[in-house]
């Protein structure tokens, strides 16, 4: 039963595909037997999209169930709040502050969601503004590295092994905007800047 | 060599080139694309996109034919549209090795509907491989094409999309070269004519046999012995799920699953207390049981959809992991079509003409939801075509009728529909959007875009030309952002007596490099009355006041709203950094 199990949730286009990538490429370069799964094709064009990593001695299913993820890393509120259902009783929620409002909302066919912050507080999220992070390390499309950054601090992985599979994965005219973006995220819940 | 993060259909792509194959060849489909996307980029491999999946069962089938290893990928439905050869190929056996790669699709996660590509492979007479991660996608390739000349036979590797799109640690090897077979004419094997085909049909009856026997000691199927009291009988991706869910239970996994081999079923269950089959789809594996007298759990597992470790767990009594309670009232968050799509030009004025729109396979399948619900039909690729012709036939008058197709999908199987309509002096509209490229399934190259596999150039068809060619009476080209010219084009050709093809032609907004400035709404002059909203591009919202919002990171300048906005409230900006997060 010594597998970890990490969700991240997202939009199509915020760049889960490769944060789960990174991620799995670190548990592997761990010494970890690995599996990652998502789902591309139409689900991609702008609709939710959930990529899981499982990391362990051995791992059999590529796929998570509801109650048994130890870590959500969202990209979005909705699709945070939406995702929940897989985070397991005392699993570790990281949350991006940004609201990306799906079409039947934008078009106003439904009402908008309602301030979902409180209800993912009671559920124990660690919010940040992954978006203003990624400004602020002058790579304002690395949003989903700055996520990375704030997960990297509950998983077990050493800081250098992510700095190096970063530095591998992304564009090389990117990585040290990468790089900064991930020790901004993983400062910001290092030093309680999220909120607890 | 440190083992290697692939994906199932990398894994695939690495098999088949370590198995010698000289081309791969098929047509894009969601979860099979990445195989030769993959492949194009080994040495000494060709690879092609066909314009249909019997196109490149045939390419596949030549090259076989004429001595060298051919790999044809597809996904579970485009195995319906190269069945034909598929059946035939099965009685004149291979010269190269042939193997299908062929992903179905359970759950429908990009698809129409759900297939078991067992079953058709029992119908044709042909043997499958079913790997059950990317070591076994690795693995099973070699194997696929040892088989298929050793048994004169097309195999068919069977992935689905958990086995397809995952990821897992692969131990690579090299490429072992496969010397072609010289060229010797055998009209005996290869012309099926009812004498020759008679005869081969007893002799395909006689592979089966000897690959029964193979089934029997084939490396990919194997019994683990733990716990007696419970054995399952599985393979695929339930196998991943059945070792997570039931740690103690005895398996027999089956990597090789046509032909079955009774014995090595028999003498499993013989040696358990109690039998159950984990399958995805089927009913295929739990039939063959039924059909040899075994006795099996009734586990109540779905044969629609997907399984999950969870799901297997909870039809054997495990405890199933408690869940927090839910948020209420999410919105869902359908796929949509991109800021700046050319197609949204298209429906807008087929919303407008209040069509019935007889519609296709491809991202403007999208144009079906809100707020554009300007479909009414998609079944399978190429048949909006044949069905607006149809639907005509059968007296619909409660609007024009119009058939919509993508460039690809015009190419796969619409050019015959047309052909009909012109035979049949139809005089139907068919609208081609034409956005250069295979869009849905990742932007592959098509005959139509003039963009090879590699992304290199290559031949492109006068799509004009081709559609005066099949028999249109009027041919005409539009800007599908152009909104009022569009919907010109479009009253007049469906209210004109002759057959119209319109081919609505502007580049997928995810390959153009031609972006503009984006756009924003003047406060003052927005009225609120939502028209722009309603063209339903993810880039416009409103705000608390009702009023619209252009993001403008998301907004690529196509200028589609400005020409719905009756106020003048939309106005061209510079490029900025608003993210449209909470701050």
């Amino acid at each position: 039963m010594s597998v970890t199990t990490v969700v991240l949730a997202g939009v199509g286009g915020q760049g889960t595909i490769l944060a789960g990538d990174v991620l799995a490429k670190v548990a592997v370069a761990e010494g970890h037997d690995v599996k990652l799964s998502e789902v591309h094709g139409m689900a991609q064009r702008g609709g939710s999209v959930d990529t899981v990593v499982r990391f362990g001695e051995t791992v059999h299913s590529p796929v998570v169930d509801p109650g048994v993820a130890d870590h959500l890393i969202a990209f979005e509120l909705i699709e945070a709040a939406r995702s929940l259902r897989f985070l397991r009783p005392g699993g570790r929620l990281v949350v991006n502050r940004r609201l990306v409002a799906p079409l039947p909302v934008l078009i106003g066919d439904l009402p908008e969601p309602g301030d979902l912050e409180p209800a993912l507080a009671a559920e124990g999220a660690i919010f940040l503004d992954a978006e203003a992070l990624a400004c602020e390390a002058g790579s304002p499309r690395s949003a989903n590295i700055v996520l990375l950054g704030a997960a990297s601090y509950g998983l077990p992985f050493a800081a250098e092994t992510w700095r190096r599979i970063i530095a591998e994965r992304v564009p090389p005219k990117t990585v040290e905007g990468n790089l900064r973006a991930f020790q901004l995220g993983s400062e910001a819940c290092a030093e309680g800047v999220c909120e607890l | 060599m440190a083992p290697i993060l692939m994906s199932g259909n990398e894994a695939i792509a690495r098999g088949a080139w370590e198995a010698g194959v000289a081309v791969g060849v098929g047509y894009p489909g969601t979860p099979s694309t990445e195989v030769l996307e993959n492949l194009v980029g080994y040495e000494s491999v060709l690879c092609e996109w066909a314009p249909n999946e019997k196109v490149a069962a045939e390419v596949a089938g030549g090259v076989s034919f004429g001595g060298r290893r051919a790999l044809v990928t597809m996904k579970h439905v485009g195995l319906n549209v190269a069945a034909d050869p598929l059946f035939t190929q099965a009685y004149t056996g291979v010269t190269g090795g042939l193997v299908y790669l062929v992903a179905d699709d359970p759950g429908m996660h990009s698809s129409q509907n759900e297939q078991d590509t067992r079953n058709l492979a029992a119908a044709a007479h042909v043997p499958v491989f079913e790997p059950s991660d990317s070591q076994e996608a690795l693995e099973f390739m070699r194997e696929a094409f040892t088989v298929s000349e050793r048994f004169d036979v097309p195999v068919i590797v069977r992935m689905t999309t958990r086995v397809s799109h995952a990821k897992s640690l692969v131990d690579v090897g090299e490429r072992s070269e496969v010397p072609p077979v010289p060229y010797a004419k055998n009209t005996q094997k290869y012309v099926m004519m009812p004498g020759m085909a008679r005869l081969r049909r007893v002799d395909l009856d006689a592979r089966l046999a000897t690959l029964t026997e193979y089934a029997r000691e084939c490396p990919a199927n194997r019994v683990e012995m733990r716990d007696p009291s419970l054995g399952i009988v599985t393979s695929g991706i339930s196998y991943q799920y059945v070792r997570e869910a039931l740690p103690e239970a005895s398996i027999l996994k089956l990597g090789f699953t046509h032909p079955l081999s009774d014995d090595l079923i028999l003498d499993f269950t013989s040696r358990v207390e109690r039998v159950a089959v984990a399958e995805e789809l089927g009913p295929y594996l739990s039939l063959r049981l039924q059909v040899l007298g075994v006795e099996q759990v009734e586990t109540g597992l779905p044969a629609i959809g997907e399984l999950s470790p969870v799901t297997i767990g909870r039809a054997f009594g495990s405890v199933v992991p408690p869940v927090r309670a839910t948020i209420p009232d999410l919105p869902p968050r359908p796929p949509l079509l991109c800021p700046g799509c050319p197609h949204r030009g298209v429906f807008h004025a087929l919303g407008k003409m209040h069509a019935v729109v007889t519609g296709d396979i491809g991202c403007y399948t999208l144009a079906a939801l809100a707020p554009l619900k300007a479909m009414d039909s998609c079944v399978c690729m190429g048949a909006s075509i044949g069905m607006s012709h149809g639907a005509a036939l059968a007296g619909v008058d409660s609007g024009p009728v119009v058939a919509v197709i993508g460039d690809s999908t015009f190419a796969h199987s619409g050019m015959t529909g047309l052909l009909h309509m012109a035979y049949s002096r139809s005089a139907g509209t068919v609208v081609v959007l034409d956005n250069r490229t295979t869009a849905m399934t990742g932007h592959q190259g098509n005959p139509v875009s003039g963009v090879a596999i590699g992304g290199g150039a290559a031949p492109a068809v006068d799509l004009e030309a081709l559609a005066r060619a099949l028999g249109a009476g009027a041919v005409r080209t539009v800007d599908p952002h152009d909104l009022a010219a569009t919907l010109e084009v479009l009253k007049e050709e469906a209210a004109a007596d002759h057959l119209s093809v319109v081919i609505a032609k502007a580049p997928c907004a995810l390959i153009t490099r031609d972006h503009k400035d984006p756009y924003a709404v003047d406060e003052e002059a927005c009225t609120k009355c939502g028209a722009c909203v309603r063209l339903g591009c993810p880039a416009i919202s409103r705000d608390e006041n009702g009023r619209a919002v252009i993001d403008t990171s998301l907004c690529v300048g196509c200028a589609q709203c400005v020409q719905v906005c009756r106020f003048d409230a939309i106005v061209q900006v510079g490029p900025s950094c608003d993210f449209g997060g909470a701050s």
